[in-house]
């Protein structure tokens, strides 16, 4: 006790610990879907501990990286188990954020006051798709080599100074040691910045309050509950009640991983894709090339425009704009009520079709372009546009079911 | 909301039971990351035991391998080398190898297996420099007492045919003999102990 | 809601295993805890794979795994004096072999990963005699390969035995023995139609010094053997993850029957 309050009078160890865990009051009626965002930064933790081990051996040259691999895999003492921790890590990162956004989009958690919290969010999510697409070049495959000169070739549909951009961002006329070198250092800084940004998302979290499945604010009902007279009615404290509740989550989520790691690491070439175990070959392109399964919805939608005016820039701009439009959506809903509880048959509609088409999305962004998946990849694209473009319409038009006064058990 | 029927006793152990159980876990966790920094498949191959065929080396002469990254000798001793080695006794550190710088099966007055053979890790016990081979008798810059050795151009450590230092070298003791064993009468395998005797 | 989460995990898992394979391949029917096959395979690799293909990133001592020991290795496999403790690799320089064979020949050490076992399995299978190529024979699963078929000794000499199809743009719409009929159809038909000669067959045209029964084993043990260098630890990975996901699966429990008794005070 007295090396607590030592510690107390020069660091708020007690202060903190009781601000945001065990007097932080958290709506006590989480579902399943609240496991993700603890979920995320046990991968986030994994893919930092991971990545650093890789990096000890890892050797980011043209003409070492393929084999530095593969000296991981094979001579180290269980690189190999390191390495598929850190490459269905990846992956499963992805699947954890999308699932944590769509809970985002079912309960309406980036509604007023949590629009910088959603767009906070949104840069950690434009965060680690840079740091994915940074780390996919690093075992010098024929994936990760060609997957990288496409997209790098994007940014030369820019007009004007496209070619000038693209050869900048490789420092070569092709994906070279030079690109190489420079996405190892960016691989290795971002997730600490990641890491930040997760610090920040939480500060601004814990500032509003979580949100809850009925979209309700527990901070304007009533007071008082058996641990505080002042807190919530509607709130527990994080601490002892969600920690347990996460520390099962964790469990349920690690048995999935690891039956990935160590059953399926490839998961039948979505994580680890066949042509990346073939060194990179700058004269040989792969017969299909696509990038990995996360990003393949954004693909879909950068394939699915058109040429126009001799350029490929409108694609590019509908690609990032598929992205950026998701930075609008708190001022896109205009329904009256936060949850899909409480919202009626035209949102819930909207938002089913909604993960169809991004699952259809990413289906068609890694098959090989026929004229009736280009025809269908455009038809989603519409939709996809739609969801968010229509929102202010079909969220209005929707008819809300009433919104109880105190959250439902 | 009431804290009725709740079981204090069966809480507090299924709170110890998890978190050891987790610890456990934890553990198991550390174990890939820490075995992760032991020596790789490489680094084993390369200080896998070295081969050294002396069929063709003549007495007198030397024979470097390489072992562990280190140079390693192998010196066919003349039988006038065999001879001077213990007049030398009292001009030097450690005549009786009694620092353990040699496998037991080599703390002898040669401090070799067969007495004519000498394989000495070639790296100075003062500061790791590799001593030059000179088994010229009596030069002119080593002066007339010398029966061949090792001179250190480094710091000027002295070393007699079977490793052992001069006194009033910079280098404390004698150089390391390193585990071999003889495959055949031509072939010595650096890097194992002699069967029986490790 | 309990719809849209059975919709996204249904969706999630099958988006796998969509190989535009035109070839049938045949099943390579392996199994990799059969340490004889794989020594067997690792003796066919290194006498016959090894005059041109590397695999550097194994090392022969790997074979002490499935069972050989250290001077079996360098009795049997190693020919060119490298160490036990050594990559795979081979002397032929890349260049010499590019001007050879039309490119040089691909390190074999994640082959089977790359193409799949069955595909190793069907390829070595499929030389036939085709006098138009430099080497005498072409492929069916790797059309105009530039490989020689280096296991001819063994399996004797194969012709190809075609069928003539008949397309309609990308469709195939008949297949017929004899070219005649084939073309018959197509002048019947009419614009759009167009005879395809396609490898459908293999007929023997001398034996080789195996049967074809043992023939077909040396290919299983070959491809058992570039199966397993592709992923050593394969079965050292499902072995642990067996017992991994058991202790995973008590601490689960343990967490779930924790929370419920904490979350006694909530409800």
């Amino acid at each position: 006790m007295s090396l607590m309050s030592w510690i107390d009078e020069r660091f708020p160890a007690t202060k903190v610990w009781n601000e945001h865990l065990a007097q932080y009051y958290a709506p006590k009626n989480f579902d399943s879907w609240y496991f993700f965002g603890s979920l995320a930064m046990l991968v986030l933790v994994n893919q930092i501990l991971t990545g650093v081990w890789l990096a000890m051996a890892y050797k980011p040259d043209a003409n070492l990286a393929f084999a530095s691999v593969e000296y991981i895999m094979r001579d180290m003492d269980y690189g190999w188990l390191i390495r598929y921790m850190h490459s269905t890590g990846a992956s499963a990162f992805f699947i954890v954020v999308y699932l944590h956004m769509f809970r985002g989009l079912m309960y309406g958690s980036y509604r007023k006051p949590r629009e910088l919290l959603w767009i906070i969010g949104l840069v950690i999510y434009l965060a680690m798709m840079a740091t994915a697409f940074f780390g996919y070049l690093l075992p010098w495959g024929q994936m990760s080599y060609w997957g990288a000169q496409v997209i790098v070739n994007l940014f030369s549909a820019v007009p004007f100074v496209g070619d000038d951009l693209s050869l900048w961002i490789r420092g070569d006329y092709v994906i070279s040691d030079a690109t190489l070198n420079r996405f190892f250092a960016l691989h290795f800084l971002l997730p600490f910045i990641l890491a930040a940004l997760v610090f920040i998302h939480i500060v601004a979290l814990h500032k509003v309050g979580s949100n809850n499945p009925d979209g309700i604010e527990i901070k304007k009902g009533p007071k008082g509950n058996r641990w505080s007279d002042t807190a919530p009615a509607d709130g527990i404290p994080f601490h002892p009640y969600y920690s347990v509740k996460d520390i099962f989550g964790v469990g349920m989520f690690l048995i999935f991983f690891a039956a990935v790691i160590f059953f399926i690491p490839d998961m039948h070439g979505l994580f680890l894709e066949a042509p990346n175990f073939e060194p990179a070959n700058p004269l040989k392109t792969p017969e299909h090339i696509a990038p990995v399964w996360y990003f393949t919805p954004f693909y879909a939608m950068l394939r699915a425009v058109p040429p126009m005016f001799n350029s490929q820039f409108p694609g590019v701009i509908v690609m990032f704009a598929s992205i950026l439009i998701m930075f609008f959506l708190p001022w896109l809903d205009r329904s009256p009520v936060k949850s899909i509880r409480y919202k009626g048959m035209l949102f819930k509609v909207a938002l089913a079709v909604f993960a169809v088409t991004f699952i259809v999305l990413a289906y068609l962004g890694m098959q090989p372009s026929t004229p009736t998946k280009t025809m269908l990849a455009r038809i989603f694209t519409g939709v996809y546009f739609a969801f968010f473009l229509l929102m202010p319409i079909y969220s209005k038009m929707d008819k809300t079911k009433p919104v109880p006064e105190r959250v439902t058990e | 909301m009431s804290s009725e029927g709740v079981d204090l006793k069966k809480r507090r152990f299924l709170t110890t039971a998890t978190a050891v159980v987790g610890a456990v876990g934890a553990g198991f966790v550390a174990v890939p990351f820490i075995k992760n920094w032991n020596p790789s498949e490489r680094a084993k191959a390369a200080g896998a035991p070295e081969e050294a065929d002396i069929s063709a080396l003549e007495p007198g002469g030397l024979l470097r391998v390489k072992w562990r990254g280190k140079v390693c000798w192998v010196v066919h001793r003349t039988e006038e080398n065999l001879k001077d080695l213990p007049t030398l006794d009292s001009q030097l550190s450690d005549p009786n190898s009694e620092v353990p710088h040699q496998p037991d099966y080599c703390k002898n007055a040669t401090r070799s297996i067969k007495p004519e053979y000498l394989v000495a890790i070639g790296i100075c016990t003062h500061l790791g420099c590799s001593p030059t081979y000179r088994p010229d008798i009596a030069p002119a810059d080593l002066g007339a007492d010398w029966k061949g050795g090792f001179f250190c151009p480094c710091h000027g450590s002295r070393f007699d045919l079977a490793a052992r230092v001069f006194k009033g070298s910079p280098a404390p003791t004698n150089l390391y003999i390193p585990p071999h064993k003889y495959l055949s009468d031509d072939v010595i395998l650096i890097g194992v102990d002699q069967e029986g005797t490790a | 809601m309990k719809k849209l989460i059975v919709i996204i995990v249904l969706a999630l898992l099958p988006l796998a295993g969509f190989a535009n394979e035109s070839v049938e391949l045949e099943s390579a029917n392996i199994d990799l805890t059969d340490h004889a096959a794989i020594q067997r395979g690792a003796k066919y690799f290194t006498n016959y794979c090894m005059g041109c293909h590397s695999a550097k990133y194994v090392r022969y001592k790997l074979m002490e795994n499935v069972g050989l020991s250290e001077s079996m290795i360098k009795g049997n496999l190693i020919f060119d004096g490298s160490k036990v403790g050594g990559l795979m690799k081979i002397a032929m320089p890349e260049a010499y072999a590019a001007e050879s064979f039309g490119a040089p020949a691909p390190d074999l050490t994640l082959e089977a990963r790359r193409r799949g076992s069955d595909w190793v399995y069907t390829y070595l299978k499929s030389f036939y005699t085709d006098p138009s190529r430099p080497t005498g024979v072409n492929n069916k699963v790797f059309h105009n390969v530039g490989m020689p078929n280096i296991l001819w000794e063994l399996e004797g000499i194969k012709d190809p035995v075609y069928k003539y199809e008949v397309h309609e743009g990308a469709e195939k719409v008949a297949e017929f023995d004899s070219e005649a009929e084939a073309n018959a159809m197509v002048k019947e038909k009419g614009e759009g139609f167009r005879v395809e000669k396609v490898v459908h067959g293999f007929s023997k045209r001398t034996d080789g010094k195996l049967s074809d029964e043992d023939f077909d084993q040396a290919v299983r043990d070959l491809t058992t053997y570039l199966t397993y260098i592709s992923e050593p630890m394969q079965l050292e990975r499902q072995h642990m993850g067996v017992w991994v996901l058991l202790f995973l699966v008590i601490f689960t429990v343990l967490a779930y029957l924790m929370k419920k008794e904490w979350w006694k005070d909530v409800h």
